[in-house]
């Protein structure tokens, strides 16, 4: 899948082995105060894996058009200066409005950074 | 009577020194502040673009810009710096950012309580009254009171 300008920003990259998550590795681009990861870039980075995620499941349908309607980012842990993963789930693709979740994380997996919900408006061909 | 030496907390230094962070390396410039509620400029930029069909800025860029100028206006309600952690932030993106203009992120504390502030704001892009996205969120001070 092609990513967007933002995601080049970010230095977004899809896992090899799982094209579905992403890794965001830790350069003085995305910090924050000194040591942390930003709010902002963590919630840009699991919004991109959300979209990734939502892409592929319409794929899977005959493709579309998506557009964001909201955003809720909950913030467990300070970022810290290593890479950083996340992946999306869509919890229900409708005709009209999907639902998705995307979680990052860092060493541990079960131990999450951050999460994100999020509703697209979906326009199918 | 005079109040005590202090020195006021200003967004426009704070954020000159973090000039090399994310804010940084998106743009984000300083625009105008008040007691409680600090205005952000995201300049349109290419390399923020989320849909290049269309050239419409990514929803990144506009959470992350919110996400500092909600925390400069605690430092502001708060007249000083004082360390915390987003809880949560809650964006609505009402509709798409006009290719080529400038992003103006209005961020408003409207309480502040011993562990927890309450943010709310509004991102435009040249009409306050034509509002692109509305935020609302937590923060908690990672320190405690002294």
């Amino acid at each position: 899948m092609i990513l967007p300008p933002y995601a080049d920003l970010l230095r977004l990259s899809a896992d090899p082995e799982d094209r579905t998550i992403l890794v965001m590795p830790f350069d003085d681009d995305v910090i924050g105060r000194p040591g942390f990861l930003h709010g902002g870039a963590i919630g840009g980075l699991l919004e991109m894996a959300a979209i990734v995620a939502l892409k592929y499941a319409l794929e899977e349908e005959g493709g579309g058009r998506i557009k964001p309607i909201n955003v809720t980012v909950d913030y467990m842990r300070g970022g810290r200066e290593k890479p950083t993963y996340a992946q999306g789930t869509v919890t229900r693709l409708g005709n009209r409005v999907a639902n998705v979740e995307a979680n990052a994380w860092q060493d541990d997996r079960s131990r999450p950074i951050a999460a994100a919900r999020m509703n697209y408006l979906v326009a199918r061909p | 009577m005079t109040p005590p030496e202090t020195i006021r907390f200003d967004p426009e230094e704070f954020l000159r020194f973090g000039a090399n962070g994310h804010a940084g390396r998106l743009g984000v410039r300083y625009e105008a502040h008040g007691e409680d509620w600090v205005d952000l400029a995201l300049p349109y930029n290419p390399a923020l673009v989320g849909d290049p069909e269309s050239g419409v800025l990514a929803s990144g860029p506009i959470l992350a810009m919110m996400d500092v100028a909600t925390s400069l206006s605690i430092w502001l309600k708060l007249g000083m710096f004082r360390p915390h952690a987003t809880l949560d932030l809650r964006i609505d993106y009402l509709r798409p950012a006009t290719p080529g203009r400038t992003v103006i992120g209005h961020g408003q504390c409207y309480r502040i309580t011993r562990s927890i502030s309450f943010i709310r704001g509004q991102a435009h892009d040249g009409d306050p009254g034509d509002p692109l996205a509305h935020v609302a969120g937590t923060y908690m001070f990672t320190e405690a009171l002294p």
